[in-house]
């Protein structure tokens, strides 16, 4: 089971600043736990970002990233009302989609 | 010879860096924090908990939604700023994170010595916890004011205070060695002093907090819990007295602090 993101898309001007918190482990392979075995890797792999259905964010990301990421971006043209989809998978196949309208 | 030179030469110069940037260490890590302050993975939690608190759970199948944290039956907003109080029901001053315990055994049916035994970052222990940061941020900008008119709250206020001045362990440290007074630091870590109101947002108004640097949520139950590990004394129960005591002492002297919890940690 995944949990929400929390995403923020405001308006200011002609830019949009959206800011978006993910609840994820991002466990890198390379610890062990209290029994010695190895902890696998478990991280998000592929993060995209739409506006209005149009692709205006795609990454690929590693174990190097911390646990629970924050990912802020800028965007160009939203208006108020419009409609922000942030979604990623990770390395399990699990995946998470959610929404957010600029304000 | 000539490169053994140069390496002096650039020791010397680190040397001085190190010197100068010392003094702003604290604005540093203020500025840190300023920048987390944005993306606060503590909201994460508190999103967890408020769908808790609003689930229905446990053998009996309740929500907590019926659940008095001190201001009535559900009232969330307000309440973290009046805890640790008495508690009619069951006859003993309690924190957040013990009353929350109260209630999931008393509504929900859960066993509350069991979760009280469950290490933190575990099983229920994760929950509570959750469920402290939704209440803890529903009072967020409000301002300290615990109650002192029951006998109790009085009683553990006096008992508070000699816990945190009582010396033990191997290093015969106490809470006031590091807390009683103003300037004092752990590494690089400013110290709250807790004998009086250390200011908005700091000390008891600042926890539970989001740890950055292990990516834990930490409610005032571990915050102690680990003070006590750092003077090599025994770990407390959770929600025993004894820390029940120490938070209406701080709570108390917090008195008009602004409650910045849930707040990002290093």
């Amino acid at each position: 089971m995944t949990d929400p993101m929390r995403i923020r898309a405001q308006a200011a001007g002609d830019k949009t600043t959206v800011r978006v918190l993910m609840s994820h482990e991002m466990e890198t392979g390379q610890r062990k736990d209290s029994a010695g075995k190895t902890v696998p890797a478990w991280f998000i792999q592929e993060v995209s970002a739409s506006h209005n259905g149009k692709p205006v964010l795609s990454a690929q990301w590693g174990p190097a990233v911390s646990k629970n990421p924050f990912l802020q971006f800028t965007i160009k043209g939203a208006k108020a009302g419009d409609k922000i989809v942030v979604s990623w998978v990770d390395n399990k196949g699990e995946a998470r989609t959610d929404e957010a309208t600029v304000s | 010879m000539k490169p053994l030179f140069i390496l002096a030469a650039l020791a010397a110069a680190v040397g001085c860096g190190a010197a100068s940037a010392q003094k702003s260490a604290a604005d540093g890590i203020a500025e840190y924090r300023k920048m987390l302050e944005d993306g606060n993975p503590a909201e994460l939690f508190e999103a967890k908990g408020e769908a808790l608190w609003k689930q229905k759970r446990g053998p009996k199948s309740a929500s907590l939604e019926g659940c008095d944290l001190g201001k009535g039956p559900g009232v969330v907003k307000g309440a973290f700023v009046e805890l640790p109080r008495y508690f009619a029901d069951t006859n003993r001053v309690q924190d957040l994170e013990s009353r929350l315990v109260s209630c999931m055994a008393a509504l929900q049916g859960f066993n509350a010595d069991e979760i009280a035994k469950t290490p933190f970052g575990r099983g229920e222990q994760n929950n509570v916890t959750a469920l402290a940061t939704y209440v803890a941020s529903a009072s967020r900008g409000q301002r300290f004011n615990l109650p002192q008119s029951h006998a109790q709250e009085r009683h553990l206020y006096e008992i508070g205070k000699r816990v945190f001045y009582f010396r033990g362990g191997p290093y015969d440290f106490s809470c006031a060695s590091c807390h009683g007074e103003d300037g004092k630091r752990i590494r690089l870590q400013d110290l709250p002093n807790l004998t009086k109101n250390p200011g908005d947002g700091v000390g008891f108004a600042a926890w539970p907090a989001y740890r950055v640097s292990n990516g834990q949520m930490w409610g005032m139950q571990l915050r102690l819990n680990d003070c006590y590990r750092q003077q090599r004394f025994p770990y407390p129960g959770f929600g025993s007295e004894a820390t029940v005591a120490v938070s209406v002492f701080m709570g108390v002297n917090a008195k008009g602090a602004e409650s910045m919890a849930p707040s990002i940690k290093r």
